[in-house]
């Protein structure tokens, strides 16, 4: 017991999922792509995680590295424990055995990820029959039972249908109805809306906070869509050239960020109120990952980049409560430009 | 320019904007040497390709006869040299009409569409259906035999490969947006065709064209082994291979060189056909 | 309140578009001919009227399906229409031919959504707009390569992206080139099929800037096509709301995002995430699926998925009437 320290009442629980130094790294003809490069961090239960960045960011790469989903040329280092198991350490078939049952993975186009020439009942029951040893009759039962959870209408006879019968949004449905179909208890989501139309990734997306309250999971969410992000995270961690330059709960990192590019980000997306005035772009383009520049990858970009952004790489430190940022400047930021809505 | 920046442009360095391809080189090196020996076949050959020595039948390659000699007592080694001009014709006229009829019905086919489409659709299903080799030995065999009509005959058939290769290049570079956008520029359809679209689907044509000129020598090769190609005593690497059948046992060199010259020149163009391969690939 | 020009008052119609209408046959298989089914058509646009005044920005904005890109391409004729009629200038567009279409391509361009396919990938930038001048004869030809170093200054690219090919820029940079070649013929009107949408985010801000600047400086007519409604909002003067080959709103932006009428609109706009993390909601903008055009509903074409169906929604199709200031909208609902 600890004998002075009083107990604080507000104390976090432990992390269902504990990322340290992940780096990925591709090697390619053109040089070595750091794709991730050094991604720190913790996620707990219950909470959505947004990892939010552009393209070259890093952010669906890091996704996949979590549960080794990286093939040759690229190669994964680094730490990844899932409730107190340590994924890059597990035999294939442990790693399989995790992978489906208890964190599962949605993608952005359901059309590639569903198999064209099985019908949907048969995709459910097979992630079924790996995971759980159910008979016949309660594995059907089981998938009717998912596809009602989903939201999709006359669930029994669809069991029937193929993937392209359904709709765009349909489809999504039915993907997220095969990865909750072992109960997993954390969701790793790939730009899952990104295809769809607004109101059907208005559906997708509160369909899926509705099932993590259900089922109590956690959720990692990928996208580059700042609404999407604003919507449906708790917290959120902004990705740029392959490391995390920014984690914060969605609320702070919206009204005040602490870090440059998340600033220039939200100053270039359009608000409301504003009408027909110049946006604050960032100038330039996302920078070439086999070519980085010494220093924070984003100081070519930056406005407020000095020379000791040019030289040394920021750490991403602890900068208050609950929020981390790369930024040396971080308390030298601007607020973002308008209210948002 | 208000709030953007000049932004920079990737640096291109001068070897990624023309890619040395050591494939093509290596390819139009040995072209090179072959259209030398195809042009001025006297300067390297010793002898007249057609020259009888009947003191000197059936000899083992020595120093006065490289390749040695054959039943005629016929220089070996001068007939591959001189056999080499009538076999680059062949290759030559073998693809040039089909290709570039082939191109132009399968850019307009696809282009166009409606019957000229269809009417290609059913010739090259008809043609497709048939071994190449039965229809042209069949076409020789109606015209006589003879170089001519070999061309003739694969000329008549082989076009609609290439028709069929640009058309269906042709049918998706159409929808291309760079295509729309040549059209919402008010272009006419002759620019679009020609300056936009024939540069974009040409090129699996043209790769096609260097298989098939290797392809056509061992056409003529074969044909001559027949009798239905080059007629003797002209020097063709296959009619010189179907002459030294006979001796495979005792003067195995009459068709081995030959032989090793067909392999040669095939392997040629195949490389030729690997690096343009390459090279047309369009950059993203 | 807008850094930029506003439209010329009192507005003057430049492109008017009545009852526009089209249809994209599905090939009949044999089969379908055996059971005797109907031949099916995706029904695009059914019955497009609209009016794009000089000097606005018009932002049309839809799900898929809505028909807003086979719009954007009827207007500059890349499609033709069925029926209906589009006036530009007093020109009868649909029946142009020859020359007069020429002369019309001219005055209306066309920039396409995707920076990787809308330029020819074996032509350099500087080629690309040569040929652009040349061929509608801009420029004599001594004085065509300054023309096309004064369009490269002008979207803000450097003077020797002439000599370089496509594959050599970034897909904002080739947005940049594809804007500079449709300017190369000085036209009056810009219709913007999903500009920025393939772009980064960090990106599309600079090319919208570009777009805003650009149509200050040299008077033009934009009819932005897009789906997100948040840049639609920033840059439109006026925003035509499509559902299903149908425009079932049209307003001054603010009174449409503020005040929208449709409750196809209301839903859209409920939908689209906004950025403030402080107002979730829970509940869902709009339920069921988007339609097929293969397979139109009767009547209204919302009816379907609408909170407020009535009756006559399901027989009669609302027609777009006036109802306030500049604001139209298509919707029995508000006829009561």
């Amino acid at each position: 017991m600890n004998g002075s320290n009083v107990a604080t009442p507000t104390s976090k629980p432990a992390p269902v999922l504990s990322v340290q130094e992940l780096r990925t790294v591709f090697h390619t003809p053109r040089g070595v792509l750091p794709a991730v490069d050094g991604v720190d961090f913790d996620l707990y239960p219950g909470e959505v995680l947004g990892l939010v960045g552009e393209s070259g960011s890093g952010k669906s790469v890091t996704l996949r590295s979590l549960v080794r989903l990286i093939r040759a040329p690229g190669v994964v280092t680094g730490s990844v424990r899932w409730q107190d198991r340590e994924i890059m350490h597990m035999s294939e078939d442990d790693l399989r055995e995790v992978r489906g049952a208890e964190i599962s993975m949605i993608f952005q186009e359901p059309i590639s990820a569903l198999n064209p020439v099985l019908t949907v009942g048969e995709q459910i029951k097979e992630t079924l029959r790996e995971h759980t040893n159910l008979n016949a009759r309660e594995l059907d039962d089981h998938a009717v039972q998912l596809l009602d959870l989903v939201g999709i209408p006359s669930a029994r006879q669809r069991l029937q249908s193929f993937p392209h019968q359904f709709s765009g949004g349909m489809r999504q449905r039915v993907m997220i109805a095969i990865a909750l179909a072992s109960n997993p208890k954390l969701l790793l989501a790939d730009e899952p809306t990104t295809a769809l139309d607004v109101t059907i990734q208005d559906q997708i997306l509160k369909l899926i906070l509705r099932l993590k309250e259900q089922l109590g999971m956690s959720v990692i969410l990928v996208t580059h869509d700042l609404g999407v992000v604003a919507q449906t995270c708790d917290r959120v961690a902004v990705m740029y050239a392959g490391r995390i330059v920014e984690m914060a709960p969605v609320v702070d990192l919206f009204q005040q960020p602490r870090h440059a590019y998340t600033l220039g980000l939200l100053n270039s997306v359009p608000g409301s109120g504003a009408n027909r005035q110049p946006l604050l772009p960032i100038p330039g383009s996302p920078p070439d990952l086999t070519a980085l520049p010494p220093g924070c990858p984003f100081a070519p970009r930056c406005s407020y980049a000095t020379d000791a952004c040019r030289t040394d790489r920021p750490s991403l430190v602890a900068i208050g409560a609950h929020r981390l940022s790369a930024c040396i400047h971080h308390d030298q930021l601007a607020l973002p430009r308008e209210v948002k809505s | 320019m208000a709030a953007t920046a000049a932004p920079a442009i990737t640096t291109t360095r001068l070897r990624s904007r023309y890619r040395p391809n050591r494939t093509l080189l290596a390819g139009l090196c040995v072209l090179a040497i072959l259209l030398v020996l195809a042009f001025f076949p006297s300067v390297i050959a010793p002898y007249s390709p057609t020259d009888f020595d009947y003191k000197a039948i059936l000899q083992p390659p020595s120093w006065q006869h490289f390749f040695g000699t054959d039943n005629f007592g016929r220089d070996v080694f001068s007939r591959v040299i001189w056999a080499t001009r009538i076999d680059m014709q062949i290759a030559l006229f073998t693809t040039l009409f089909p290709f570039f009829f082939g191109s132009i019905v399968g850019a307009a086919a696809g282009f166009y569409g409606k019957w000229l489409d269809s009417l290609l659709n059913i010739i090259s299903n008809i043609v497709v259906v048939f071994p190449f080799l039965v229809l042209v030995i069949a076409i020789v065999a109606f015209l006589g035999p003879g170089l001519t009509n070999m061309y003739i005959a694969v000329s008549v058939v082989g076009w609609v490969a290439y028709a069929r290769l640009v058309r269906g290049e042709m049918l998706v570079q159409k929808q291309a947006e760079y295509a729309l956008a040549a059209r919402v520029m008010g272009f006419a359809p002759a620019r679009i065709i020609g300056r936009h679209l024939l540069p974009n689907v040409i090129a699996p044509s043209i790769v096609y064209w260097m298989t098939a000129m290797s392809l056509g020598i061992l056409l003529g090769a074969s044909l001559g082994y027949l009798g239905l190609g080059a007629q003797p005593p002209t020097a063709e690497w296959g009619l010189m291979v179907a002459d030294g059948k006979n001796f495979m046992v005792t003067a195995p060199w009459i068709a081995t060189f030959p032989a090793l010259a067909l392999t040669i020149a095939g392997i040629t163009f195949s490389l030729i056909g690997d690096g343009l391969a390459d090279l047309l690939r369009p950059r993203r | 309140m807008s850094a930029y020009a506003d439209p010329i008052n009192p507005p003057v119609d430049l492109l008017t578009i009545e009852d526009l209408r089209k249809s994209f046959p599905v090939n009949r298989s044999p089969i379908d001919w055996m059971r005797r089914r109907p031949a099916r058509a995706v029904r695009a646009l059914n019955g497009i009227s609209l009016q794009v005044r000089k000097g606005e920005t018009l932002g049309v904005v839809g799900e898929s399906g809505c028909g807003k890109s086979t719009l954007a391409r009827c207007i500059v004729r890349l499609y033709a229409a069925d029926t209906g009629k589009v006036t530009f200038a007093g020109l009868d567009v649909l029946g142009l031919t020859g020359s007069n279409l020429r002369a019309y391509h001219r005055r209306v361009q066309m920039v396409f959504q995707d920076p990787f396919n809308s330029l020819n990938p074996r032509m350099s930038v500087g080629a690309t707009l040569r040929e652009a001048i040349l061929v509608h004869k801009l420029r004599p030809k001594h004085a065509v390569d300054a023309r096309v170093a004064e369009l490269l200054d002008l979207v803000g690219l450097p003077r020797d992206a002439a000599g370089r090919l496509p594959h050599e820029f970034s897909g904002g940079q080739r947005q940049r080139v594809a804007i500079a070649r449709c300017l190369a013929l000085e036209p009056e009107c810009l219709v913007a099929d999903e500009l920025v949408s393939a772009l980064d985010v960090s990106v599309q801000a600079q090319i919208i800037n570009l777009l805003l600047q650009l149509q200050e400086q040299l008077h033009l007519t934009v009819i932005f096509v897009a789906h997100d409604l948040r840049l639609v909002r920033h840059i439109s003067h006026r925003v035509a709301v499509m559902y299903l080959g149908s425009v079932v709103e049209l307003a001054d932006t603010e009174d449409i995002f503020q005040q929208p009428q449709h409750p196809y609109t209301q839903a859209l706009i409920a939908a689209a995430p906004t950025l403030d993390p402080t107002r979730k909601s829970v509940v869902e903008a709009v339920h069921g699926e988007l339609p097929s055009p293969l397979d139109l509903p009767t009547g209204c074409p919302f009816h379907p998925r609408c909170p407020f169906t009535m009756d006559r929604c399901r027989t009669e199709k609302p027609q777009l009437k006036l109802r306030a200031d500049n604001h139209f909208t298509a919707c029995h609902l508000i006829d009561d």
